[in-house]
Parts: C-alpha cells; sequence; structure tokens
C-alpha cells in the first residue's frame, strides 16, 4: 500500500496501515554491511595515510627496492584478481539455485585466497629472516601493519568462507544463506580493491621512490 | 606451584598481589565502599529472585526501549565515577598551595585526571547520547525496533565490556597517566611501562567496536525503517540529529579504532610509528586522534540540539520556527566538524598557512550553530512557554553554550591560542560546551522522555533543585577557570606555587559541591518520583501536548511499539493528528513480527572483556582462549537461523484493550 493510495482515500485522512507493514527480513542487511565495509575502508585510509607519511623513513635499513620482489607480488595480485572472478562465478550459480557448482567456485575462491595468503606469509617471513622487520624502521612498520591487516581481512573472509560453505551445505541456498553469499561477495571484491591501493601504492611507487 | 617464576608468569602474566593497591588508602576504601554497594545489590536482587526476571527480560532482551534503558543506567552510574573523580581534582588543586602537597599524590592524581575525561566521554555521555537515541528515535519514525535488533543487545553489552575495564584498573592495577588522549610518547612503553595504557588501550577498544556497530544500526534505522509518508524533511529534528550523529560515528570511530592499534602496536610488538627515532612521528598519533577527536565532540553534542529542538517545540506550543534551515546546520556541522581538528594543536608548528585554514574553518562552524540558536529563540518568541523542567534545561543551556560557543571562537584564532593552549582556559571552554551543551541537553531529555518511558513523570521539586544546584555550580566551578588561564595556569597541574591563585581554585571547588548537591537532587529526584509514581501517573502517553510520534504511543510503549505502522502528513506527524481528530483503532489488530531474544550479545561482549584483561597483563593464554571462544560463539549464532516470533493478534488486542481502559479511566477522573 502506498502512501498516495492512503492519503486520496476520501477526506478523512487515514493515521494507520490496517495491513501489517512488514519490512521483510533482512530488508537491510545490504545497507548496512555496506556501512560497515566504508568503516572499514576508513581503518585502510587510516593505514595508507600513516604509510604516506612513514612509508620513506628507511631510518638507514632496507628500502623498497631491496626487499620487494614484484614478480612475487604480481603472481600474489593474480591470486586475488582470480578469486574475486571466481567468487562471481559462485553468484552467478547461486542465482541459478545450482548447489553443487556454487559450492565448488567457493572451494575454488578459497584456495586462491589460501594461496594468496601463503605467499604473503612467505614474503613477510623473507622480509623478516633479512633483518626488514616491523621494528626496523618507520616503513617497515607501516608496511607490514598496512598489508597485514589485508591479510588478516582476507583470513577472516575464509573463515567466513567455509562457514557459509557448511550451512549451504546444511541448509541449501535459501533466502538467508543467499544474503550472507552476497555479503561475504561485498566483502571479498572490496579486499580485493584494497588490494589494488597496496599494490600501487606500497608496492609499484614504492619501487619508484 | 609458586616456586616456579616461569609457571608462575604464564599463568598469571605480569598480574602479582602488588596490583592490588592495599598501600593507598583512598583506593581501599573506595573498594571497601564499592564491595558493600554491589553485594547488597547483589543480595537484593537474589533475596528477590529477579535474576531470571533481569537476564530474560533485561540483559538478552533485543528491544530497542529496555536497551536504551540499560545505556542510561550505565551512563548514571559511570557519571558518578567520573564526578568522584573531578571532587578529588578540584579539592586537590584547592588545598595544594603554601608548599602543601595536597593529599594526592602524583602517581595517583595523573590516573584520576585521566580516568575523568576516559570515562565522562566515552562511558557517560556516549552511554547517555546513545541511549536516549535508542530509545525515542525508533518511536518518534514509526518503527518496531532497530534494523539489527540483536546487534543492538551486543553493542550495548560491548560498552559495558569497555566501562568494566576501565571500573578495574581501580581495584587491579591502575590507570594510563597520561591525559584522556593518551599522546605518545609518553604513552609509548618506554615511558609507560605498566597497565595503566593497556588498560585505557582495551576499554576504548571494546567500547568503541559496539559504538560502530550502534552507530550502523541507527543509521540503517533512520534510512530503511521510517513510517510511511515520513519523508527526509519530515522527519523530528531529533531523528535528523540522530542520524547525522551517528553517519559521524561510523565515519569517525575506525580512525580511533586504528590508530590506537597502531599505538598497541608500538607498546605490544615493538613498531615505530609514534616513536621519537627509526623514524616515527608521535605528532601523526596527534593529527590522526583529534581526526576522531573533533568529530567526536560533535557526535554527542548534535542529538543535545536535537533534544532543545524538540523540548522548545512542545513547551512554546510551536512548530519548531525554521525546520529546514535546522537541518541544513545540522547537516553543515556533520561536514565542517571533519575539517577543524588541527585547532587542538596550532602549537605543532604546522606554519601560518596551515594554522589559518583550520582556524577559519573552526570560526565558521560558528555560523551554523548560531542560526540554530536563533531558530530556538524565534521558537520561543510569541510562544505560550511552560517552564517545566526540559524547557528550563534547554533555556539555561542557550544562556550557558553560548558563552562557551563565544570562547570557543576565541581559540580558534591561532595567536590567541599559542597563549591559551593547554591553559585552564581551555579546560573551562570544554567543560563550557560539553556540561552546558551535552549535559544539559540530556537531563532536559531525560525529564523529558521519562514519562514516555515509565508512565509517571519525574518529580518537579527534587527536579529544580537539581537544576539550581547544577547550574550555579557550574557557573561556579568554571568561570574562577577562565580567570585562572587567561593568568596563564596550565592544566593537570597537582601543586602551585603563587598563593595569589588559591582563591580561584577554592571557588571553583565550591562550585563542585554544589554540583555535587545538583546530582545528590537528581537521584534523589528518581527516588522521589519512583515512590509518588501514583501522584505523578500519566495515562495519557502524552504528557506535555507534544508534537511527536513517540507521544502517540502509550507510556511505557508495548513491546511493538505501535499496534498499527502509523502513517506521517506532517513534520509534526502526532500534533497533525491530534489537531485533525485522529481515533485510536480498536479492533482489527493482526499479530506483529518480532525479534526474538538472545544471550549472545551478552556472551560475546564477555568473551571480548577477558580477552582484553588477558591483553592488558600479558596472560597471552587467555587472551588466547577467550578469542578462539569468541570466534566459536559468533559463528555457532550465526547457525540459529530462527530468531523472530510473532505476537498474536488476540494478545495485541489485550494490550490495547486495557490501554483503552486506562484511557477512559483518565478521561472520567
Amino acid at each position: 500500500m502506498t502512501v498516495a493510495n492512503v492519503s486520496t482515500q476520501g477526506s478523512e485522512p487515514v493515521f494507520h496501515l490496517i495491513d501489517e507493514h512488514a519490512h521483510p527480513e533482512g530488508a537491510s542487511t545490504m545497507l548496512g554491511f555496506w556501512i560497515y565495509l566504508m568503516s572499514d575502508c576508513l581503518i585502510f585510509a587510516m593505514l595508507f595515510a600513516t604509510f604516506g607519511v612513514l612509508g620513506g623513513n628507511y631510518a638507514a635499513g632496507p628500502s623498497p627496492k631491496d626487499l620487494f620482489d614484484l614478480k612475487l607480488v604480481a603472481v600474489n595480485t593474480t591470486m586475488l584478481l582470480l578469486s574475486s572472478i571466481t567468487y562471481g562465478f559462485a553468484m552467478l550459480t547461486m542465482e541459478k539455485s545450482r548447489v553443487g557448482a556454487t559450492q565448488a567456485w567457493l572451494a575454488i575462491t578459497g584456495l586462491f585466497g589460501l594461496a594468496f595468503i601463503g605467499i604473503e606469509l612467505s614474503e613477510f617471513a623473507h622480509m623478516i629472516h633479512e633483518g626488514a622487520t616491523p621494528q626496523r624502521s618507520a616503513f617497515l612498520s607501516s608496511f607490514f601493519t598496512l598489508v597485514g591487516t589485508h591479510g588478516t581481512h582476507v583470513t577472516f573472509g575464509l573463515v567466513w568462507m567455509v562457514t557459509l560453505m557448511v550451512q549451504v551445505a546444511r541448509y541449501g541456498l535459501i533466502e538467508a544463506n543467499r544474503r550472507r553469499l552476497m555479503c561475504l561477495s561485498m566483502f571479498w571484491h572490496f579486499l580485493d580493491v584494497v588490494w589494488i591501493g597496496v599494490f600501487t601504492f606500497v608496492y609499484l611507487l614504492g619501487m619508484l621512490r | 606451584m609458586f616456586d616456579n617464576p616461569e609457571l608462575v608468569k604464564m599463568i598469571f602474566g605480569r598480574l602479582n598481589l602488588d596490583a592490588l593497591p592495599l598501600h593507598e588508602p583512598i583506593l581501599v576504601g573506595t573498594f571497601a565502599m564499592v564491595a558493600t554497594g554491589g553485594l547488597a545489590l547483589f543480595a537484593i536482587v537474589t533475596y528477590f529472585r529477579l535474576w531470571t526476571y533481569l537476564w530474560r527480560e533485561w540483559f538478552t532482551s533485543v528491544d530497542h526501549k529496555r536497551i536504551g534503558i540499560m545505556y542510561m543506567i550505565l551512563g548514571i552510574v559511570m557519571l558518578l565515577r567520573g564526578f568522584a573523580d573531578a571532587l578529588m581534582m578540584r579539592l586537590q588543586q584547592a588545598i595544594a598551595f603554601g608548599g602543601s602537597e595536597g593529599y594526592l599524590p602524583a602517581h595517583h592524581y595523573d590516573q584520576v585526571f585521566t580516568a575523568h575525561g576516559v570515562i565522562m566521554i566515552f562511558f557517560v555521555a556516549m552511554p547517555l547520547v546513545t541511549g536516549l537515541m535508542n530509545y525515542v528515535m525508533p518511536l518518534q519514525i514509526g518503527a518496531r525496533d532497530v534494523s539489527f535488533p540483536f546487534l543492538n543487545n551486543f553493542s550495548f553489552w560491548m560498552t559495558v565490556g569497555g566501562a568494566v575495564l576501565v571500573m578495574m584498573s581501580l581495584f587491579i592495577g591502575e590507570f594510563a597517566r597520561t591525559g584522556w588522549l593518551a599522546y605518545p610518547p609518553l604513552s609509548n612503553i618506554g615511558y609507560s611501562p605498566d597497565v595503566g595504557v593497556d588498560y585505557y588501550i582495551w576499554g576504548l577498544q571494546v567500547a568503541g567496536v559496539g559504538t560502530t556497530l550502534s552507530g550502523i544500526n541507527l543509521i540503517c534505522t533512520i534510512v530503511k525503517l521510517r513510517a510511511p509518508g515520513m519523508t527526509m524533511m519530515r522527519m523530528p529534528v531529533f531523528t535528523w540529529t540522530a542520524l547525522c550523529t551517528n553517519v559521524l560515528i561510523v565515519a569517525s570511530f575506525p580512525v580511533l579504532t586504528a590508530v590506537l592499534v597502531l599505538l598497541s602496536l608500538d607498546r605490544y610488538v615493538g613498531t615505530n610509528f609514534f616513536t621519537n627515532d627509526f623514524g616515527g612521528n608521535p605528532m601523526m598519533y596527534v593529527n590522526l586522534i583529534w581526526i576522531w577527536g573533533h568529530p567526536e565532540v560533535y557526535i554527542l553534542v548534535l542529538p543535545a540540539f536535537g533534544i532543545f529542538s524538540e523540548v522548545t517545540a512542545t513547551f512554546s506550543g510551536k512548530r519548531l520556527f525554521g525546520y529546514t534551515s535546522m537541518v541544513y546546520a545540522t547537516v553543515v556541522i556533520t561536514i565542517l566538524s571533519y575539517l577543524v581538528w588541527l585547532h587542538h594543536f596550532f602549537t605543532m608548528g604546522s606554519g601560518a598557512s596551515v594554522n589559518s585554514f583550520f582556524g577559519i574553518t573552526t570560526m565558521i562552524i560558528s555560523i551554523p550553530t548560531g542560526a540554530k540558536m536563533f531558530n530556538w529563540l524565534f521558537t520561543m518568541y510569541r510562544g505560550r512557554i511552560r517552564f517545566e523542567l526540559p524547557m528550563m534545561w534547554t533555556v539555561a543551556f542557550m544562556l550557558t553554550f553560548v558563552i562557551g560557543g563565544m570562547t570557543g571562537v576565541l581559540l580558534a584564532v591561532p595567536p590567541a591560542d599559542f597563549v591559551l593552549h593547554n591553559s585552564l582556559f581551555l579546560v573551562a571552554h570544554f567543560h563550557n560546551v560539553i556540561i552546558g551543551g551535552v549535559l544539559f541537553g540530556l537531563f532536559a531529555g531525560i525529564n523529558y522522555w521519562f514519562p514516555k518511558a515509565f508512565g509517571f513523570r519525574l518529580d518537579p521539586f527534587w527536579g529544580k533543585l537539581s537544576f539550581w544546584f547544577w547550574v550555579s555550580g557550574f557557573y561556579f566551578a568554571f568561570m574562577p577557570l577562565y580567570v585562572l588561564g587567561l593568568m596563564g595556569v596550565t592544566r593537570r597541574l597537582r601543586v602551585f606555587d603563587d598563593p595569589s591563585l588559591q582563591i580561584w581554585f577554592v571557588i571553583a571547588a565550591f562550585g563542585a559541591l554544589l554540583i555535587f548537591l545538583g546530582i545528590i537532587s537528581m537521584l534523589v529526584q528518581f527516588a522521589v518520583s519512583i515512590l509518588r509514581r501514583e501522584q505523578l501517573k500519566d495515562v495519557t502517553g502524552d504528557p506535555w501536548n507534544a508534537r511527536t510520534l513517540e507521544w502517540a504511543t502509550s507510556s511505557p510503549p508495548p513491546a511493538y511499539n505501535f499496534a498499527f505502522t502509523p502513517v506521517v502528513y506532517d513534520n509534526d506527524a502526532w500534533w497533525d493528528m491530534k489537531r485533525r481528530g485522529y481515533r485510536r483503532p480498536l479492533a482489527g489488530f493482526r499479530p506483529i513480527h518480532m525479534p526474538s531474544n538472545t544471550g549472545t550479545g551478552i556472551v560475546l561482549a564477555g568473551l571480548a572483556t577477558a580477552m582484553g584483561f588477558g591483553l592488558i597483563w600479558y596472560i597471552w593464554w587467555l587472551a588466547a582462549v577467550s578469542f578462539i571462544a569468541l570466534l566459536a560463539v559468533a559463528i555457532g549464532h550465526t547457525f540459529n537461523y530462527h530468531r523472530d516470533f510473532d505476537i498474536p493478534a488476540d494478545r495485541v488486542g489485550q494490550v490495547e484493550d486495557a490501554r483503552t481502559r486506562l484511557l477512559a479511566a483518565g478521561a472520567q477522573s
């Protein structure tokens, strides 16, 4: 029942809806999740700003040129970008209500995510082994914090993905699960976008410093 | 077991018996008082077998009204703690002259002023503001609850968790000695190796999660759940200010979270964000925390402006003057609040151009604020003003806040700020706007909406007593600080040399004593009102002849708020309904869909608090176990797909019939 209908019902104004004015379950979820993502985006903005201010303070320690292996980072970036594409396929199959295919695409996405985390951790281990620890300089502090925060997000995304796969397996592609998959989708693509920022500003521009 | 220091350290971290402040008589006395009070409360609740009731009906409740009331109780309890700190400081400063060291050692005094600031902002003003928004806003927009009722319960308990951590620091270990924003390098591990700053960090982080989530929740509620016909420009002004405040919360609390994470990394991991060497930069902390800190003061004051708008219109019996300009002024303040953070540290040395920019943006904020002031004045102009308590607080606010605003514009001039920076003039200014603006607004709001929440008014006699004590106490307490600040006295000093200053501090202490009487009168007001609730009873649901939707339903409102969703045609929806002869529907009720209560919120917040405690004391196993449990419970909760139920139509009918009988009885008597 729209308001226009209500207000034109004769001269006596109608001050309440007779029918239950139902807000369908989860009607606010997408908006709420968007706002959450924007607040998370702000955390990343702070970390980017911190890196922008401190990223050149090597304190006579190693600089990006000494540390970064762009080929490895390129492989890593590919993993994450591919995982976004495969998540997209998962959503497409979800639209067609194909449970098996959705689960398969989610699993592939998870594997790409896992590969990303694995490469990142090995990169970190290598740097720390070389003495480029987070404690060494403000540049490294802000580098590890920014990239590490992104990695932590991806890890939580993976935990979430496994949870959702269990729930889809148990309850099928019901409305609530579709909504949850949609939220994780936004989360996953958001992390992808953040990573493009990391790749550009931290790695590529770092090599140019 | 205690012979093995390694094992003890593994189990207890750095927590040991020395952490109990047995050598500080003041704290032992406080502990005795708190423990006695706590035990008495526990005994009473147990004796009357109220635990099950409290757990089922309150702690696990997802009803925005109950959560709102719990927020208010938290805020008022913490006000007592924060004010005790204030009294101690005033007393110390009034006597520490002429070679006297006063009664507070430096170690303790520094904790007191830090705790006072932290508690008053995070655990008094924030819960009170959030509580009122939680209670009133969904009613004002004709909604049944907020968008995410479970999240609302969880947010509340996270706020409680933060408050619990800060209160714990009183008796286990110590609190930060850094001032309320914990600037490094002082707050870094080198200068604050003890647990104080860690209590600060984790107290704020735990509470901050709650605040951010509640911000998201309330934005969604306002955007998505308004009653049909209530366009954005028909929302009550309080709802508008709630919207702007929650936008500010979501857009600023993540900054606080991030900056506190960086400080924790410096302290726990040894990174170099805010250190003086290895390329760190302490001024970055100051910049980042004020990017949160300045919007924060508007988070507090905007809802207060909203309350004044509702109160002024209601008690002047007129439509609010300049509704549109009021809305735009609110939005402009929201945006400008992000462009002024640097005025908190003009002395950083960022140069004339940067300082000029921030000085000018700061001064510009006074324009929309002034517009609001005129709107309230014009609303009162030729109105039939009723000087009930909420209106008295509003008038006191208008007089007091203008003074604070003017000293604020004065401080916005960088050359003047170089002289007044960190002086008692600044302390007087921000107390002037926070007490005169936020607190007076909250008191107006409490007196205004109390009858809505409980069905009886607050006692006017004790309310007026409280009002006069508070207002006169405020002037006695803070006007001397303006004088002292102009004479160059800096803040946070513990002892003084110049005896000519003492009289001003004595006057300020007298003012604090008046405020103390004001707080006591307020508590008495609550007690007396509960005892006299039959005389103060209101059955109409609209005791003030008010204008907005929350007064359309009964007092207290039923769990579902409105039996039928209202339809809105006017800014003052309820006024419009009354004017056009609205008749309450008496039949044809439908089942109402409502969210179910859940204990998950309180469990999650408890685990988060335990994790914070583990991190503070380096009890790593506790932190790890609670973190894993936190994840497990959160994931477990998502497996529960049945989170709501229907209130059957005949139950709704019973509740509404009861109200019909009450209204009829009220009309006859």
